[in-house]
């Protein structure tokens, strides 16, 4: 299955967001990656680091990001990485986690769900 | 021309700089940002004075990347990936030298620059850290070139950029946290340009220490 990393400015934020996408898919690997080491507010690189290897498989991971740091740690994380099959996806945190997880669990490819939740870019609410 | 003695100087002297304008720097933030700046760059220079005593004997690239290193792992907020690429773009530029030309130490600052355009999608008038820097690169790159000491030159370089920290007060906010305010922005003058300020005063400063 393809893991799933929640980065956010807050620790929080990330832990619901991973906690609403569990309670669609609970077999989904998804783990938050929120806050500072101390729980402060921030992005912090060894975070990101280590929930991307909590949830790697030759699958691959998909990241979602909040905004800002949340983007350039990422960012900076994946390029010292380097792995192809690792990557960060443009979309509503929430929405797309939700959708991620359930795609996951259903065991859609890294590719399926990255269009998947691609989609719910322009996706109205009501 | 400039040592692997005085960068850890300056750099030292940096994060001093950091630490005594944490709190003006931290209360620019909370006027346009998240009010996390001066906190989270005082945090980030702390661990890399913490650091300095294994740079002793290394060589410009080596200091300067693990600065880099250090500021993206500490900071938190938007400085950290913004000014850590910076100076690991400029560390790669020094690679293995225990000193640089003047010429060098120009082309390490513009390297240091076109990294945060990259890393921050940004480029200048958007009311960012760019707005002190481009222009004091540039007015750098041109003493230089007409034949001016470094400290001259970077002398030219810091009012350049205490000019592009005024300007930011002129423009409304594009990118960053700022941006969610739009017109409310007018007025204030940019965190991030601030501390690009304050880190190229402090060169300054030592450099003329001789």
């Amino acid at each position: 299955m393809v893991g799933i990393v929640i980065v956010s400015h807050s620790q929080k934020l990330a832990e619901g967001v991973v906690e609403i996408s569990r309670m669609m898919a609970e077999s989904a690997p998804i783990v938050a990656a929120g806050g500072l080491e101390d729980g402060s507010l921030g992005t912090s690189y060894e975070k990101i680091c280590a929930a991307i290897e909590e949830v790697y498989s030759a699958d691959g991971v998909i990241i979602l990001v909040d905004m800002g740091s949340a983007v350039m740690t990422t960012e900076m994380v994946l390029e010292d990485l380097d792995k192809p099959n690792v990557k960060m996806i443009d979309c509503p945190l929430a929405e797309g986690a939700v959708l991620a997880a359930v795609e996951s669990a259903g065991g859609r490819s890294l590719e399926e769900i990255s269009s998947r939740i691609e989609e719910t870019r322009t996706a109205k609410k009501f | 021309m400039i040592d692997a003695k005085k960068i850890l100087e300056i750099i030292s002297a940096v994060a001093k700089k950091i630490e005594a304008e944490k709190d003006f720097l931290t209360q620019l933030d909370n006027e346009i940002g998240d009010g996390d700046h001066g906190i989270n760059l005082s945090r980030g220079f702390k661990s890399v004075e913490e650091k300095l005593p294994t740079f002793a004997d290394k060589d410009i690239g080596t200091i300067l990347k693990g600065v880099g290193t250090q500021l993206v792992s500490t900071v938190g907020g938007a400085s950290g990936p913004l000014y850590g690429t910076a100076f690991m773009k400029a560390g790669n530029v020094c690679k293995g030298k225990t000193e640089i030309s003047d010429a060098e130490f120009v082309l390490a600052f513009e390297t240091a620059i076109n990294g945060i355009k990259m890393r921050g999608k940004a480029v200048e008038g958007e009311k960012t850290m760019l707005d002190a820097l481009c222009p004091a690169c540039k007015v750098l790159k041109e003493e230089i070139d007409s034949g001016k000491t470094l400290t001259e030159a970077l002398a030219a370089g810091v009012e350049a950029a205490e000019k592009g920290v005024e300007f930011t007060k002129t423009i409304i906010a594009t990118k960053g946290r700022a941006a969610y305010l739009g017109e409310r922005s007018l007025g204030h003058q940019d965190p991030g340009a601030t501390s690009s300020l304050y880190i190229l005063q402090t060169a300054l400063k030592v450099l003329q220490r001789g």
